[in-house]
């Protein structure tokens, strides 16, 4: 087991511990153990094929073999179900968009709406689109005729419909032009600062150090590195060992 | 035809469609959302014609009393088909397409007896609607009232149903779900009561097809199989979750029906063809030609591939020596048994005989094949008649007869199976049935060829097989052999190439394999041993009866291959055996053993989804890793 770091568990909103997790009979995660505190962006690092989306799902609720202790918001949410994840506050934006290209842009968000938590601001499609300025012009588009970039956007608008305390964000610079991952990185500053909390999966370390407090580097299903996001970019023998190609 | 018959005939074809439109698009909606095929939707619009018919019955004779009857009957079903759904569906939504399709043939055999307690074998129709009693007159010929207000119920429905899904938040979830139901998940909404929902709403749109031809048609009990074919068609050609389609498709396939109807017995190049018999075979024609050119259905898309596939199947493993040893140690027995066994045990070890060849046949197809087949019986069929016609008709001796019985059902699976294996999934499954309804219908409407509903009596065996030890040792040796041969060959190269189409197509075909000609062949080669044991069973029996190609005996199969375990080499024959004689000891217990029998499958899907002999493997390598 790695060392935590300091104060890592006690004000956590998201943690894991001893977390496993299988495919069939692969065996993917290796007793992954990470935590995130309320107000922080965290990136989980590492190659394609790594954990980090197996990570995301196990923590969601979406893999059914899966094992270990999850807590979010002072819940044990390993044996709950997606939806109850969901209302519980924690959002999910898959890595392949996974837009419902059947609907409308705003019948997409409509999918994710949920009640206002109390004491924050409710997200509305309104609000949605000062931050995702694009989407506004194609609200009453298919979603199917939409380019990459703002199906990208359109996910994330999709979770915070939601209203979530924190969103699993996974590996959203992959396949974007790089002036769309510049605003990408805007969009989640922003996001920041009103306060969400984001566990972000990423290979791209520009984008990730641009976003992100501290990180966590995994490869074969294990964490082989944690602190914080200016140590990591300046580690050479990390990255040379886990993240560049 | 005279321009105004025609035009009736298109006003019946608009009438017949709404109620075909109602019974489709709860089907589709359901299969959308769950993508659960709902066998058992047949036995919801049976349920509404009764229940309807019950409470017009006794309330009906005032506007209110009437379409309130209707409406009422309608709601009960829909409450029946959300109970259905929280009890029985929701533990089986992860399970494989084939446990979903019969865990709901399970529950169509269940509400088929219901019937039966409740109402009788009789059948009922109920009054005419009030105020909708008389007729109206269209280009001088007369037109029921109550036609034209069944001819309205349609596009009413269909405009409430699009307003639903357009405008209401729940019809939103439903077209999100349709498309990526665990994203649905993972955004907050709880699956659980949106699948109940649209179960309910799918089983209240059947009711009400039903219960709105009250004043039409008498109740039956024969209705839920017949509608359930028409609305598989429905739903296949217009395209599976397509509610638009299924209009469409049910407005096409109305027509047709109505004008083959209409046409009536007319002479065609000097042969009487009737075309009034033949609307069941021209819709699964259209159904036919339309996969083959859109193989999605008029509307429907392709879909997708589900997100996590299963596991891989573990490789079959040959017998080694002690199950060598044990194998011949069994045909040593049954070699043996004649000097022991009455009459009456040897009739049914050949029935069971006849199954087991029957079973791993189809097991050929449906394991190492991963081809869900509907429609086996009708090479079961096929072998049958084929020896029967050759026996009667070219008086062919019978052992002439037998022997090219695998060829008349082989040919008919190469036939069919050419257009099957263009299709996948649950697209393939439909057709294979849509092909034995065929096989079916021709069988039992050829009244001067097949005998149709009496069957072909007088199919004799020659004089040295008369006896039914001989004819057992006949049995005995043709099924040993024929389960060998198809053992043999799933463990011959082509096997292997089979095998390896099933678990990855795509790899399959980058290493040189032709999938689909694989399976075109295994469809050939099942289709032909299915040919022998139908032989062997018509001459068993002396006649040849339509019942051997009926939906019934093809599910019979797959019962069999579920009962003893899919992707197990056995349990096809553990299966056959236990299913031949179990379905033996029930119908002589009890009148209701079609319920019985249902809660049987029921049982099986729902505790053992392995099988008998699956379920047992997996207690043994429990064992084995237990320390």
């Amino acid at each position: 087991m790695l060392p935590h770091a300091a104060g890592d568990s006690g004000d956590a909103l998201l943690e894991a511990e001893g977390l496993n997790a299988w495919y069939g009979r692969a065996h993917i995660l290796f007793d992954v153990a990470l935590s995130v505190r309320r107000g922080e962006v965290v990136a989980l690092m590492g190659r394609n094929g790594a954990g980090k989306s197996t990570t995301l799902k196990a923590l969601m609720g979406l893999l059914p073999g899966s094992a270990g202790r999850r807590r979010f918001a002072g819940a044990e949410i390993a044996a709950l179900q997606p939806y109850l994840v969901c209302q519980l506050g924690l959002g999910y934006v898959p890595e392949d968009r996974r837009i419902f290209t059947d609907l409308s842009v705003a019948e997409n968000l409509e999918v994710g709406r949920r009640p206002p938590r109390p004491g924050l601001p409710a997200w509305t499609p309104e609000r949605l689109f000062q931050i995702f300025p694009n989407l506004a012009e194609m609200r009453h588009r298919s979603a199917a005729r939409m380019s990459g970039g703002e199906q990208q956007m359109l996910t994330i608008a999709r979770t915070l419909m939601g209203n979530p305390q924190a969103i699993l964000l996974d590996e959203p610079s992959e396949g974007l032009a790089p002036v769309i991952v510049e605003q990408m990185a805007r969009t989640l500053k922003a996001l920041k600062a009103e306060g969400l909390t984001i566990l972000l999966s990423e290979q791209n370390l520009y984008f990730a150090r641009e976003v992100s407090d501290r990180a966590y580097v995994i490869e074969k299903g294990r964490i082989r590195y944690q602190g914080a996001m200016a140590d990591l970019a300046a580690n050479d023998e990390v990255r040379q060992a886990y993240l560049t190609v | 035809m005279t321009f105004a018959s025609i035009v009736i005939q298109f006003l019946n074809g608009l009438a017949g469609a709404s109620s075909l439109f109602l019974v489709a698009a709860g089907l589709s909606l359901i299969f959308g959302v769950t993508r659960i095929v709902n066998f058992a939707h047949g036995s919801f619009y049976m349920l509404g014609v009764y229940l309807a018919y019950s409470l017009v019955e006794t309330f009906g004779r005032s506007y209110l009393g009437f379409w309130g009857g209707v409406l009422l009957a309608a709601a009960l079903v829909g409450a029946i088909g959300a109970a259905v759904e929280i009890l029985l569906l929701r533990r089986i939504y992860r399970a494989p397409e084939l446990f979903q399709l019969l865990g709901t043939f399970g529950l169509v055999l269940v509400i088929k007896d219901v019937v039966l307690y409740f109402w009788g074998p009789e059948d009922l129709l109920g009054p005419r609607a009030p105020g909708l009693r008389g007729a109206v007159t269209v280009l001088g010929k007369s037109f029921p009232e109550y036609d034209i207000v069944l001819i309205a119920c349609g596009p009413i429905v269909l405009a409430l149903l699009w307003l639903l899904m357009a405008r209401t938040r729940w019809g939103t979830l439903v077209r999100a779900a349709t498309q990526d139901r665990e994203m649905v998940g993972a955004l907050g909404v709880n699956q659980a009561w949106l699948f109940t929902g649209v179960f309910a709403l799918g089983s209240f749109l059947a009711g009400l097809g039903g219960a709105i031809q009250v004043p039409r048609e008498p109740a039956q009990l024969f209705l839920d199989i017949t509608v359930i074919a028409d609305a598989f068609v429905v739903v296949v050609v217009g395209g599976m979750g397509s509610i638009p389609g299924a209009f469409l498709a049910a407005f096409i396939i109305g027509q047709i029906k109505a004008f083959c109807i209409g046409i009536g017995d007319v002479s065609v190049l000097g042969f009487g063809v009737s075309f009034s018999k033949l609307t069941l075979v021209v819709e699964f024609l259209v159904m036919a030609a339309v996969l083959v050119v859109r193989p999605w259905g008029l509307l429907g898309r392709e879909q997708a591939q589900p997100r996590a596939s299963g596991e891989a199947e573990a490789p079959l493993q040959p017998f080694g020596p002690s199950g060598r040893a044990v194998a011949l140690a069994v045909l040593a027995l049954l070699a043996l048994l004649p000097l022991a066994a009455d009459a009456y045990t040897l009739v049914l070890l050949i029935d069971v005989y006849t199954a087991a060849l029957f079973a791993v046949s189809l097991h050929l197809l449906m394991g190492p094949g991963g081809v869900v087949s509907f429609g086996h019986a009708a090479y079961f069929g096929l072998g049958a008649y084929g020896a029967a016609l050759l026996f009667k008709h070219l008086a062919l001796p019978m052992e002439a007869a037998l022997a090219l019985s695998p060829v008349v059902a082989g040919a008919g699976a190469l036939l069919f199976g050419w257009f099957c294996v263009r299709l996948s999934g649950v697209y393939l499954a439909m057709l294979t049935l849509a092909f034995a309804q065929i096989a079916w219908s021709v069988v039992y409407q050829w009244d001067s060829v097949t005998g149709g509903s009496n069957g072909m009596p007088g199919i004799t065996r020659a004089s040295w097989l008369a006896g039914s030890v001989a004819y057992y040792y006949l049995a005995f040796a043709i099924t040993a052999a024929g389960i060998f041969a198809l053992w043999r060959a799933v463990h011959a190269p082509f096997g292997y190439a089979l095998r390896a189409g099933r678990d990855s197509p795509l790899r399959a075909e980058a290493i040189g394999i032709d999938v689909k000609r694989t399976q075109w062949l295994a469809f050939a080669l099942a289709g032909a041993f299915a040919g022998v044991a139908g032989g062997v069973f018509v001459f068993a029996k002396g006649v040849a009866d339509a019942q051997y190609l009926e939906i019934p005996k093809s599910v019979d199969g797959l019962v069999m291959i579920l009962m003893g375990g899919v992707q197990t080499l056995l349990g096809p024959v553990v299966g056959a055996v236990t299913f031949t004689w179990l379905f033996d000891a029930i119908r002589r217990a009890t009148e209701f053993y079609r319920s019985f029998f249902g809660l049987v499958i029921l049982v099986l899907v729902l505790v053992f989804p392995a099988g008998i002999v699956g379920s047992l493997a997996a207690l043994r390598s429990r064992g084995k890793a237990s320390p």
